[in-house]
């Protein structure tokens, strides 16, 4: 069997279940002593299967160089986009995505439901949020020098999260459907269309047609809570596996200790 | 960087890696505190601020507030502030997608072996300008006028009666809204309807007001307004007839 100590946290010696003394009780009796085995041993019956626990003992204890407290961003925007998962659900289950609704659903929500406007607030302010982080992190990437050699594939995924989290604050202001985000939005697909090449095509798609119509809203929707979060979450999960694979940097102003003797 | 440049740079990050600290507890627990701070804040605006909801979508209504989320601001800045029509492609989808390529490509034309802010100039300055020209049109975009106001300066020959007509028509129709599908003079949205910056040349005042009785859908009818105030109707018109 694995032994469980790898997947766990150094617990204070205070803490720690005492070792059975020699000799008594080899096998467990009490009920007590059966539920201390029974988590063991479910994890080793699942690690006997998946066998994970050698990935996640790497994940958690590969050595990471000392750095300061902006290497958090990174986590953070992770963090903040979870959060709008969470939210977003919870939205998606009394929102209903069609013209004549959409704006009752969310009027009933905001004074109605219990919550709910704080449930609203939550997600549109963790929206803000995310930006901030997102755009922070991106600097911080870029003064620390932390885009170059080998990490150039993760900035490229990372701009790509930045135009995805952009595009989901731009779909996510219409659904309210009130005045300023219809109208807004309205502009915002115009000036979308005056791009070079694709500026027609890509307004075209996003308002279902040549003209702003009663099934814009679905497209909305639908880009707004599948498909760019399905991007998302991909894309995330490349981003962080490279930053896996490859290390995160260090402060490039922190020298090693001791000279490379190589 | 050239592949002895490299070789160092992996040595040396081998280094600092070895003489680093355990991902956990040592980053998870940074990581858990920020988490925890993120949450707190998000949480903490959402009471304070709470979630509004204007009026209901109205597609015929003529009072609005086109006003994007605020970091979108900088873009809509940008268009408000290059305004020859033959350079607004260029503002509104050149500059970002030539800023995004140039985004995209960083670390292929910015190759350099040196990470340390301080000793790669150019970059640190070029993303600090960046930064800051963000930050100024984010808050020129912020602090720009009502989009519904027209900062149209009345033709000098009006004097007198025919003056205060002509500025009470611009505040009329600034007020009801043409701004958003039209473009007078400086101001408001080119499409979907025409630019009214010279309709006066192509259509005669009496068939202005014809098209505010009876305008083709989308843009709604001013006929109630004629009706309840026909004298701000009629300062519409004459706003709108001396447009050449
Ligand atoms: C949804 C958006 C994003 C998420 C969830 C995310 C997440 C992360 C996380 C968790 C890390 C590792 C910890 C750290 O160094 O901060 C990281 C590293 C990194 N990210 Fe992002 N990121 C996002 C967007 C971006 C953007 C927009 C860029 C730049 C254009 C970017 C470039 C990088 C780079 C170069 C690294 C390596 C940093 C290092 O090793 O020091 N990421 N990202």
């Amino acid at each position: 069997m694995p032994d469980l100590k790898k997947f766990l946290p150094p617990i204070p010696d205070s803490l720690k279940l005492q070792p059975r003394r020699a000799g008594t009780n080899p096998e467990p009796e009490t009920a007590l002593d059966n539920a201390q085995e029974a988590g063991k041993h479910a994890a080793g019956w699942i690690d006997e299967r998946l066998q994970l626990s050698g990935a996640v003992r790497w994940a958690l204890f590969r050595k990471v160089p000392r750095h300061d407290w902006t290497y958090t961003l990174g986590f953070s925007v992770m963090f903040a986009f979870l959060s709008q998962a969470v939210t977003g659900v919870f939205l998606a289950t009394a929102y209903d995505p069609s013209t004549t609704n959409a704006y009752e659903s969310i009027r009933q929500m905001t004074n109605e439901a219990f919550l709910g406007q704080f449930l609203r607030g939550m997600h549109r302010w963790g929206s803000t949020v995310m930006v901030i982080l997102v755009f922070l992190h991106m600097a911080q990437t870029f003064f620390y020098g932390a885009y170059k050699y080998p990490r150039e594939l993760n900035w490229v995924i990372g701009v790509v999260l930045l135009v995805l989290t952009m595009a989901m604050s731009f779909t996510g202001y219409l659904l309210p459907f009130d005045q300023r985000s219809y109208w807004a939005t309205i502009v915002g697909v115009n000036i979308n269309g005056t791009g070079p090449i694709v500026g027609p095509y890509l307004s075209d798609f996003l308002r279902a047609g040549p003209e702003f119509g009663a099934t814009t809203l679905s497209r909305f929707y639908a880009i707004h809570m599948l498909l760019v979060p399905g991007a998302i979450g991909a894309m995330v999960g490349a981003h962080l596996w490279l930053v896996m694979r490859l290390g995160t940097t260090s402060p490039p102003w922190n020298k090693p200790r001791k000279k490379a003797d190589a | 960087m050239n592949r002895a440049e490299k070789e160092e740079y992996l040595r040396e990050y081998g280094q600092l890696k070895a003489e680093g600290e355990p991902f956990f507890p040592y980053s998870v627990a940074k990581d858990s505190i920020i988490a925890v701070v993120v949450m707190a804040i998000i949480i903490t605006m959402s009471i304070v601020l709470g979630a509004e909801l204007g009026p209901k979508a109205d597609p015929t209504s003529t009072t609005y507030v086109p006003r994007p989320e605020w970091y979108f601001f900088f873009l809509f800045e940008l268009l408000r502030i290059i305004k020859p029509p033959e350079l607004v492609p260029l503002a509104t989808i050149g500059v970002p997608t030539i800023g995004l390529i140039l985004l995209f490509l960083l670390p292929f034309y910015d190759r350099g072996a040196e990470r340390h802010p301080l000793r790669r100039p150019v970059a640190t300055t070029a993303g600090i300008m960046v930064i800051f020209a963000m930050g100024y049109l984010t808050y020129m975009g912020a602090a720009a006028g009502s989009p519904n106001e027209i900062e149209m300066k009345a033709p000098s020959t009006l004097t007198g009666v025919a003056l205060v007509e002509w500025e009470k028509g611009k505040t009329v129709v600034g007020q009801s809204g043409c701004l958003a599908c039209h473009k007078i003079g400086e101001n408001g949205n080119d499409g979907p309807g025409p630019q009214l910056t010279h309709v006066a040349s192509k259509l005669p005042a009496q068939a202005i007001a014809q098209t505010l009785r009876n305008p083709t859908s989308p843009m709604p009818s001013f006929k109630n307004l004629e009706e309840q105030s026909p004298e701000k109707f009629r300062a519409m018109v004459s706003f709108l007839g001396q447009l050449n």
